[in-house]
């Protein structure tokens, strides 16, 4: 049985104008837990969640979410899930209420039952004040949290967010991670990101996108692992790096990040005790992985990154 | 039936009670520009084109309904991206439609109101013809809710579902003598007055009314001409519009 589980099999989409901007992708994760996509401008997160939330229509291939193909079961698919799409906006003359309780109707709920749901739902995202609030005068961060509202008060079981916290303020943005943490307990969030320390704070695995090709696929350790050098080294000052084996990033502050091995980098870092140079030490993070991966000058040993492929 | 009835009333609520309870501004236009033709047509007549201005402005109110679900089905998806978020919900093309129809029959019912009263206070008419007069303006409605919907599936943004609304009203209601018997249009011009469901719509209603008078061959080509206009509009709305992105 292929329930629990979403499944694509050469996932493919070209646009009109033979813009591609999917390429035969294969992708299987259990559907439970929070999945997030990262990838550039462009790289294709969108087309993917809209082919798989049923808006859009592959050119190729096949995908299937619990066993439901995403053409041939689209109905029943809908019954059980929820999209708040890229630039999906609250309307301007409806409150917060109106909005989330509008939309539980739509998913079959009755007045009375999605007002309730939908009082809920606001006091979780810290709405309740502004819940009577036409939304034309929200900020746009709660705006944002309105959408999100919307779908967490309903029932649906797989929840695809295209890029729930942009333009979110730090503070807000932690309460949304708490909560899609929360919620990831107990349904299946599909979400896509352009910051990296999202995905890390709140995703189960974490699927690198790049034109249209997941390069990558796996929680941070399997990312990680997939590294041939799993440790980074951050240091101030000039150093002579000749001796070391890895890689040398200098960024435009005299910084030099030095990417290597454990072992180098212990013995780099007893080196550096011993000058009295200051550093920090510690494993990649998502970014380290990611520039390699999808950063535009490749380098050759990252080409042929194959870790955490499933 | 009860989720059925749900999925209807949000659209309602969407798409008319709350915008009405929340900008009451939007009352007035919806109640004026029907009835503003009416007066016009009244005065320049000398009143009497009364009955046939009535009839004008039901169909007018119907018509108008139906093409403004155009311009607020593409404004709700393609600058709210109401209808990627209605798509993967349980509710389905169909059921969309109808409610968000609905809602513009809510909509204009400040004008069709007033034009009923007015239209039971002067023209008086059995019960058989009242309720063709209603099956036409329901006829009328389909064709342009359904060809509004496929028009909005496609649009992807607002300057140009703008010009499809326009191209529409012009064919079919200014071109089209709604208010008037066709008879007062020059002869040259008519045939290109008979190119428009709502010409038929016209005849019939004010036939039924007892106001100008068709041969009964006439009548029931009227018929025929609209049912089929309905038929093909409906047919073409449901294929044509796009529900899922291509
Ligand atoms: N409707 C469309 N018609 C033609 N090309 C499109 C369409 N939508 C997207 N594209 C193209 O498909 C590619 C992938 O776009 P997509 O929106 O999926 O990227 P993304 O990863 O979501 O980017 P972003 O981070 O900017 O949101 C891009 O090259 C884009 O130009
Ligand atoms: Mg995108």
């Amino acid at each position: 049985m292929n329930a629990g589980e979403l499944r694509c099999v050469n996932l493919g989409k070209i646009y009109e104008g033979n813009n591609e901007a999917l390429s035969s992708v294969n992708l299987n994760i259990p559907t439970k837990g929070i999945f997030s996509i990262i990838g550039r401008n462009g790289a294709g997160k969108t087309t993917l969640i809209r082919i798989l939330a049923t808006l859009l229509e592959p050119s190729s291939g096949s995908a299937t979410i619990n066993g439901l193909d995403i053409m041939e079961d689209a109905d029943e698919l809908r019954k059980k899930m929820a999209v708040v799409p890229q630039e999906g906006r609250p309307i301007p003359w409806l409150t917060p209420l109106q909005t989330v309780s509008s939309y539980l109707m739509w998913r079959g709920d009755s007045y009375r039952v999605s007002r309730r749901k939908a009082d809920e739902a606001l006091a979780m995202v810290e709405l309740q004040e502004v819940s009577n609030r036409l939304n034309y005068k929200l900020s746009g961060g709660m705006r944002r949290k309105t959408l999100l509202a919307m779908v967490l008060a309903s029932d649906a079981e797989i929840i695809f967010l295209d890029e729930p916290t942009t333009g979110l303020d730090p503070i807000s943005r932690q309460v949304i991670w708490d909560l899609l943490i929360d919620i990831g307990k107990e349904r299946f969030l599909f979400l896509t990101t352009h910051y990296l320390e999202e995905a890390e704070a709140v995703a189960d695995s974490i699927g690198i996108f790049d034109e249209g090709s997941l390069l990558a696929l796996g929680n941070m350790d399997d990312l990680r692992a997939g590294m041939r050098y799993q440790y980074s080294v951050k240091v101030s000052s000039d150093i002579d790096t000749s001796m070391i084996e890895g890689i040398v990033l200098k960024s435009h502050d005299e910084q030099s990040q030095i990417l290597t091995t454990r072992e180098e980098a212990m013995s780099l870092s007893n080196m550096l005790i011993s000058q009295g140079v200051q550093f920090s030490m510690n494993p990649v993070t998502l970014d380290d992985i990611f520039y390699n991966i999808a950063g535009r000058d490749i380098d050759n040993d990252y080409e042929e990154y194959g870790g955490g492929r499933m | 039936m009860k989720r059925l009835w749900s999925q209807i009333t949000a659209s309602v609520l969407v798409n008319s009670i709350y915008q009405m309870k929340n900008y009451p501004v939007v009352l007035i236009n919806t109640a004026l520009s029907p009835i503003s033709f009416l007066v016009l047509i009244f005065l320049v007549s000398d009143g009497a084109l009364l009955g046939e201005s009535i009839l004008g402005g039901l169909i007018m109110a119907m018509f108008q309904g139906g093409i403004a679900l155009q311009s607020d089905l593409s404004h709700l998806k393609n600058d709210f991206k109401l209808q990627d978020i209605v798509v993967s919900s349980p509710t389905n093309s169909r059921v969309y439609v109808a409610g968000m129809a609905l809602s513009e029959i809510v909509y204009s019912s400040p004008a069709l109101i007033i034009l009923s009263i007015l239209f039971v206070l002067t023209i008086h008419v059995s019960f058989l013809q009242i309720i063709g007069i209603v099956l036409i303006l329901l006829m009328v409605f389909l064709s342009s809710v359904a060809l509004s919907f496929a028009l909005s599936t496609i649009s992807t943004d607002i300057v140009q579902s703008h010009s499809f609304s326009r191209l529409i009203t012009i064919l079919f209601t200014s071109l089209a003598p709604v208010y008037y018997p066709v008879s007062l249009i020059p002869e040259a011009l008519q045939p290109l007055a008979y190119l428009s469901p709502t010409t038929y719509a016209a005849q019939i209603a004010q036939h039924l009314a007892g106001l100008t008078q068709v041969s009964s061959e006439m009548f029931i080509f009227d018929w025929l001409v609209l049912l089929t206009f309905t038929t093909i509009f409906l047919w073409v709305g449901f294929r044509k519009a796009r529900w899922r992105d291509i």
